[in-house]
């Protein structure tokens, strides 16, 4: 990959995960866990291979996105603000009776958001809807998906996986954000929907395994998506939970929790380190 | 009888047969789309899917996953209707239908049959009776309960009309056809007021209309003047037409093939609360579940007849100026 472009790349993750942070900071509540894991794959979908127009958001010929772990809405916003969808003056506000910014994706109140979700399992069947009309309508429009891991605990999600399948939806691309935890700690512990790879090979789709933070096996995962005929994709996207913020990463305790004054202006400061020190290269 | 109906038509069509039969008519509208759940040739949306295969879509035994598929759809500018049984409509997917259509109010019809006791042999797992106070609950949804063939096809046709979330409650129970197509105008969100009365004002929704429209004949033959209101649209209700009515009758009675809590009973009780407090009864499940049977003799059983009607309306009439009886 040009060395420029990784680096476009690692800039604009770097300040949707300062948003983020700083979003559930003063929201005092929120979810910064997988927010930040699912960073790097909303950083190549927006600045990279989303067909979108931020003055158009309603665009009939857009591709879509649906955030299926509506809880991480933190690192949506950041990315739409970031791509010009509206301010990002906006995100301080999330969560606030003022902000048009709700707790979960909301799409009659935030520009940019396709689908309103949060409960958990509805978005991915949504997005099999969209892909669907786009189907029917020959349009070339392309659906793209985040599901959570311990979102598969949701039988819906099957439900959806098996429609895809059942009706070719080649242009629909789901990533599996497989960060390994949840609420109540390791999915595997709490209720394993293990061994995914082999799950979905058998629900009929084509599966491709990379590492959710390298943007170039992201970049690949998301054309061998496009060539493939008559299957929809799913890319399990193996990622750090809290990933960019050393004391977040691979914490289940972050999957809920704000970060108070001292943790955030911690996070804030690695963060611009690592600004500063991408200026340097 | 008033002028626009006509009880001795003999031929009976069921809400559900209406519901296909109207779905294919105007189902020429390119954004139109029908999905189902394995149950196309029950809730008749097969009548659709002969007619125009390429957007007539089955999703299995999934209705959870049907109710938010047919809500991606709705995002891309279709006019979606969604059908199974109300108890699998309304009950089992009732979180997918608040979350993915209700919140983001999109454009998704839920064609719900098999609604009610009139079932009759499936039992109670497959009679819903709760699911008018489920969906009246909902921000954003709207309810239509017609009662004949000739008001479901407007009420199909108000549905595509409509830009939001509706909740079509249809039967599986053969009816005869009350209304005159030639003369029958649907308003959305308007009760029909099918015959003028002056001592009681009975208040029905789908196929009670036509156990009202018995019953002001029988309390006709004892002397007492009773009105008739089809209120099809459930929600958002017709206060106006209720108003009127508690003010010019002094005494309400509502039918409605649905338990006794939530729905029409409740919908009017909170107009009259409200404006105009008048002695009201309800007419419909008392707080039951259903049972296997043929459906006359479940109505029956339930008590949901012109004949339990007659003895509400009286009881109602008897409380007039007292302050409980």
């Amino acid at each position: 990959m040009d060395k420029q472009e990784l680096k476009r790349f690692k800039k604009y993750a770097t300040r949707i995960r300062k948003h983020i942070i700083d979003e559930v900071y003063h929201a005092a509540s929120g979810h910064p866990g997988g927010s930040l894991s699912c960073t790097d794959i909303l950083t190549v979908l927006y600045f990279h291979e989303m067909r979108i127009d931020p003055n158009n958001p309603q665009w009939p010929d857009r591709d879509r996105f649906v955030l299926s772990k509506g809880h991480c809405a933190p690192a949506l916003y950041a990315t739409l603000a970031e791509r010009g969808f509206f301010p990002v003056e906006e995100l301080p506000k999330f969560r606030s009776i003022e902000s048009f910014l709700q707790g979960h994706p909301s799409m009659k109140d935030v520009p940019g958001v396709d689908m309103s979700t949060g409960s958990l399992g509805q978005g991915i069947s949504a997005a099999v809807g969209m892909a669907m009309a786009g189907k029917l309508d020959k349009k070339d429009y392309r659906v793209y998906v985040i599901l959570g891991d311990g979102e598969l605990q949701e039988g819906q999600v099957w439900e959806a996986m098996m429609a895809a399948a059942h009706y070719k939806l080649d242009n629909l691309t789901v990533f599996l954000d497989h960060n390994g935890l949840q609420i109540d700690g390791k999915i595997t512990e709490v209720m394993s929907p293990e061994p995914v790879v082999i799950k979905f090979l058998a629900f009929g789709w084509n599966v491709i395994v990379i590492n959710a933070h390298d943007y170039e096996q992201i970049i690949d995962a998301i054309a061998k998506a496009k060539s493939t005929k008559d299957k929809p994709t799913i890319i399990v996207a193996e990622s750090i939970k809290g990933k960019g913020v050393s004391f977040m990463e691979n914490q289940v305790g972050w999957h809920g929790t704000p970060p108070n004054k001292e943790q955030r202006d911690q996070a804030i400061a690695e963060l611009d380190a690592y600004l500063a020190e991408l200026e340097v290269e | 009888m008033a002028e626009n109906t006509n009880v001795n038509a003999v031929k009976k069509i069921a809400t559900r047969e209406a519901y296909g039969a109207a779905l294919a008519e105007f189902g020429g509208d390119e954004r139109i789309v029908v999905l189902d759940a394995d149950l196309s040739k029950s809730t008749k949306t097969d009548t659709f899917k002969k007619k125009y295969p390429e957007r007539f879509f089955n999703i299995g035994i999934a209705e959870g996953n049907m109710m938010a598929i047919a809500a991606g759809f709705a995002t891309c500018g279709k006019i979606v209707f969604a059908s199974s049984f109300a108890i699998f409509a309304a009950e089992r997917a009732c979180e997918q239908i608040r979350n993915s259509i209700c919140y983001p109010r999109l454009n998704v019809k839920i064609g719900a049959t098999h609604a009610g006791i009139s079932v009759g042999e499936d039992g109670a797992s497959h009679q819903a009776v709760e699911d008018m106070g489920i969906m009246r609950s909902m921000p954003n949804m709207t309810i239509i309960c017609p009662a004949d063939a000739v008001e479901t096809r407007h009420a199909v046709k108000a549905a595509i009309e409509y830009d939001g979330p509706v909740y079509l409650r249809l039967g599986r129970l053969g009816l005869p056809v009350i209304f005159d197509e030639s003369n029958y105008k649907f308003e959305f969100g308007k009760g029909i007021t099918l015959s003028e009365g002056s001592d009681v004002t009975i208040i029905a929704t789908g196929l009670m209309v036509h156990e009202a429209i018995k019953a002001r004949e029988l309390l006709e033959k004892e002397g007492i003047s009773a009105r008739v209101i089809d209120i099809h649209t459930v929600k958002p209700i017709d206060k106006e037409i209720i108003i009127k009515a508690a003010e010019e009758t002094g005494a309400i009675v509502t039918a409605e093939e649905h338990n006794m809590y939530g729905g029409l009973g409740s919908a009017v009780a909170e107009v009259l609360v409200e404006n105009c407090p008048v002695p009201m009864k309800i007419v419909a499940i008392m707080d039951k579940f259903g049972k296997s049977g043929k459906p006359a003799p479940l109505m029956q059983e339930y008590g949901l007849t012109a004949e339990n009607i007659v003895i509400k309306a009286k009881e109602a009439i008897e409380m007039k100026g007292k302050k409980r009886l």
